[in-house]
């Protein structure tokens, strides 16, 4: 049974040569993908390969109810080729890049502008879409913020409170990750991959480890993955307890606010017992993990992490219980299960608009094959429901580490570098806290990276936040911000 | 000695109000086991911006500079109508509780000028958001006044404060703490804490004052924070009545405790919706609305 035929299928985390990937002309490549998406696949990653002169388009789907990846890639085209987007929103921003990166113009694109970076100018000095009417106003919102966080520039067309319609202008910290990948791995890979998005460390250094191994066709040690599937729970219940906090502070609900400030830096500290570092930098390496959790440390870590579980128990039941906070977020910002789809959301605020849509589950790789907790997810689409779903999985995320803490495997924790194959391409999906976490790469004839693809979730999710707005307060934007929590830097690259 | 007196009694108000957001503050972060700014923060605060300068945008007129002068002024000739239990207040004239409506009329109506004299798509959603509300809270206040006048049988502030007690008065405390808070930009109506400029109300109106201005729009607030909170406990406990010296103690106590309560609210609920808002000024209104009508038939029967 081959559902994604034509395309090459294969699971999470392995790789393909590249003279096996099946080449299409491009017109057959985009009818291809849409005939897949429409029977229920979505794109993890749509990217060019720049092959002499011309580029080869190349689509890695997923098929989450087959647990298996598809890739495709099209003959070296140069000039324009027809746009999926006005069928299938969820590629707007991946032809958008990839028109930015290589010049090639999706034909019938609604709305092509660049992405990060426009000949070095500022991406807000592009236009925006405007509403017009005498009723109308206009806001602009950064890139600087009145809070300590990341540059963005939102532009809100409002009629009164009620905003219209909201377009998000990113790129302000374009830093250039993949373009330094070309010819690697660096010496300094590792530690680039690890700040991709700094709070997703563990997500995508566990993504880039699994490339770099894929690609050498070896597996990392089995106590190497159980390590790095625990520093990827813990990773999980620091930020979304973080989350809880900033959303009960957005609505000044303090006590849950400066309950959770102090229980995020309480899980962050239980990565540090690990590893000697809060976010789980220097951890985990291509071939495994570098430190190992001794039993003594393995049973300090599992008594405070009881604790700590208690206490965000007790934090957000606070939350929970108050009616002045549920009614702040019954309602405002839904994104209904269709739009969800249609656009391709990931990780937590998919699972909210009732996707059943988790890495772990669907495409489980390294220690997940063996043991999975159970998907969180909650239909209504709205502020409530994304909060749901946090508080959800910071309950079986807390269960599950207990239980893995109680059966550790044996064995080395690093096995010797990678060394990676010539001419093959790899993915590999880690469910970060965000969600789906895509690094695809392809080697050159030495074996070097020819490409290095990273799609976070935020590329995926920041299209929600926008679709969120319609119709809702612009005194609401913070909460519904807040509850997609998406990087910033993560999507600038 | 008159002009001594005067002066004294104005010392009173202007000293004194910014201990109120302080202990505000220090109720907050008690709650949340914090230990909190000091009681005296808004003092330190003052001080500091009185010796800073002014920025200001080039889009600015004058009245950026006036306007927040002219609130102050108005706020603070309000507070002087304003008796402090026995010890009455600094003017009186038949009367005067309609000029301390359109004094504190006059002092939004400013606040909203300065904001919008920035040109800022924020400060004029502030200043939008503000007077929208304040046509509600408006109404609370004008007839909690009603109540007092219809009970007293007087329209000057220095003799109309005599409530009798009873359910009234507990329906009428109620209503005019809903409206101190709408009134005083707390929470559930307003976060004085919140940097989410979308979010604001009155924050977002003097996002763009700084030094000496700034400074006075800070005392003024704590100003008509002790105002309002003088009309609830004067509104509620016959003060007039009572000797001098226990008079002024129940005035200071009760004004603590309207402030502790203004803490423990923000401390324990969160923020409304803006939608919402106007469900719970009406819900002030109505609390204001029963005791008049519970006065006028006690008249006619």
């Amino acid at each position: 049974m081959n559902t994604l035929a034509p395309f090459f299928i294969f699971p999470n985390g392995s790789s393909v040569s590249w003279p096996a990937v099946p080449v299409f002309s491009i017109t057959k490549l985009v009818r291809v993908t849409g005939e897949l998406l429409d029977r229920g696949a979505r794109i993890c990653s749509w990217f060019g390969v720049q092959d002499h002169e011309e580029t080869c388009l190349v689509a890695i789907l997923a098929m989450d109810s087959e647990s298996v990846l598809g890739v495709a890639r099209s003959e070296p085209i140069s000039g324009s080729y027809p746009s999926l987007t006005p069928r299938y929103p969820q590629a707007h921003l991946f032809e958008r890049e990839v028109w930015e990166q290589h010049g090639l113009v999706p034909l019938g694109h609604p709305w092509i502008k660049p992405v990060r970076h426009a000949n070095g100018t500022a991406p807000a000095n592009a236009p925006f879409f405007r509403v017009d009417g005498g009723e109308v106003h206009e806001v602009a919102v950064g890139p600087v913020h009145a809070g300590v966080i990341e540059p963005g520039h939102f532009r809100f067309q409002c009629q009164g409170e009620e905003v219209l319609h909201l377009e998000i202008a990113l790129g302000y910290q374009h830093r250039g990750v993949e373009e330094h990948m070309g010819g690697g791995p660096h010496r300094a890979t590792m530690s680039q991959m690890e700040t991709v998005s700094g709070d997703a460390t563990i997500a995508h250094a566990t993504a880039h480890a699994m490339v770099m191994e894929s690609l050498a066709g070896i597996e990392a040690p089995l106590r190497a993955q159980w390590l790095r599937a625990l520093a990827l729970e813990l990773e999980r219940l620091a930020n979304h307890t973080g989350d809880m906090g900033a959303l009960a502070g957005d609505v000044a609900f303090l006590p849950t606010m400066s309950a959770c400030g102090k229980i995020r830096g309480d899980f962050l500290n239980l990565t540090a017992l690990m590893c000697g570092n809060r976010f789980g930098r220097g951890l985990i390496r291509p071939g495994g993990c570098r430190h190992d959790l001794d039993p003594q440390r393995l049973q300090t870590l599992k008594a405070r992490l009881e604790t700590h579980l208690a206490d965000v128990e007790q934090a957000t039941a606070w939350f929970w219980d108050a009616a002045s906070v549920r009614v702040r977020f019954l309602n405002v910002g839904v994104v209904h299960t269709s739009q969800a789809s249609d656009i391709g959301l990931v990780g937590p605020a998919a699972r909210a608009s009732g996707l059943v849509r988790d890495v772990r589950y669907d495409h489980p790789a390294g220690w997940h094959r063996f043991s999975q907790a159970p998907v969180a997810v909650w239909p209504s689409g709205d502020i409530l429901a994304r909060a749901r779903v946090k508080s959800l999985e910071i309950q079986r995320s807390g269960r599950y580490l207990l239980e893995q803490l109680d059966g550790p495997v044996d064995g080395d924790i690093l096995a010797p570098a990678p060394v990676p194959a010539p001419e093959s391409l790899t993915a590999a999906l880690v469910e970060g806290w965000r969600g789906e976490v895509c690094h695809a790469a392809l080697t050159d004839h030495s074996g070097r990276f020819r490409r290095y693809k990273i799609t976070d979730p935020s590329f995926h999710n920041w299209t929600g936040l926008a679709l969120s707005l319609r119709g809702t307060a612009i005194s609401d934007f913070p909460l519904c911000n807040k509850s997609f929590t998406l990087s910033y830097c993560g999507f600038d690259l | 000695m008159e002009v001594l007196d005067i002066l004294a009694r104005l010392l009173v108000w202007l000293v004194l109000a910014p201990l109120l957001p302080g202990i505000i503050n220090k109720v907050k972060a008690w709650v949340a086991c914090r230990q909190g700014p000091p009681v005296l923060q808004l003092y330190f605060d003052l001080a500091r911006l009185w010796s800073k300068g002014v920025v200001m945008s080039t889009m600015a007129s004058p009245g950026f500079l006036i306007a927040p002068a002219v609130a102050w002024v108005a706020v603070v000739a309000a507070a002087m109508l304003m008796p402090l239990g026995r010890a009455g207040c600094i003017f009186s004239f038949d009367g005067d509780v309609l000029l301390l409506v359109y004094l504190l009329a006059l002092a939004r109506f400013s606040t909203a000028w300065g904001a919008m004299e920035t040109g800022s798509a924020f400060e004029g959603m502030g200043a939008a958001r503000e007077v929208s509300f304040a046509v509600l809270a408006e109404i609370g206040i004008i007839t909690a006044i009603l109540t007092l006048a219809l009970e007293s049988g007087s329209i000057s502030l220095a003799s109309m404060f005599t409530p009798p007690p009873g359910p009234g008065a507990a329906l009428l405390a109620v209503g005019l703490f809903i409206i101190l808070l709408a009134e005083n930009c707390r929470v559930p109506f307003d976060d004085p804490n919140t940097h989410l400029e979308l979010t604001m109300i009155h924050e977002v109106m003097v996002l763009d004052h700084s030094g000496p201005p700034f400074a006075l729009i800070l005392h003024g607030a704590a100003v008509k924070m002790m105002l309002f909170s003088a009309l609830l406990v004067q509104a509620v406990l016959p003060l007039a009545h009572m000797p001098l010296g226990l008079s002024l103690a129940a005035m200071a106590g009760g004004i603590v405790l309207v402030v502790v309560a203004v803490g423990l609210v923000e401390s324990l609920t969160a923020r409304l919706a803006f939608r919402r808002v106007p469900l719970l000024l009406t819900i002030g209104f109505l609390f204001c609305l029963f005791p008049l009508l519970l006065t006028w038939m006690e008249g006619v029967l």
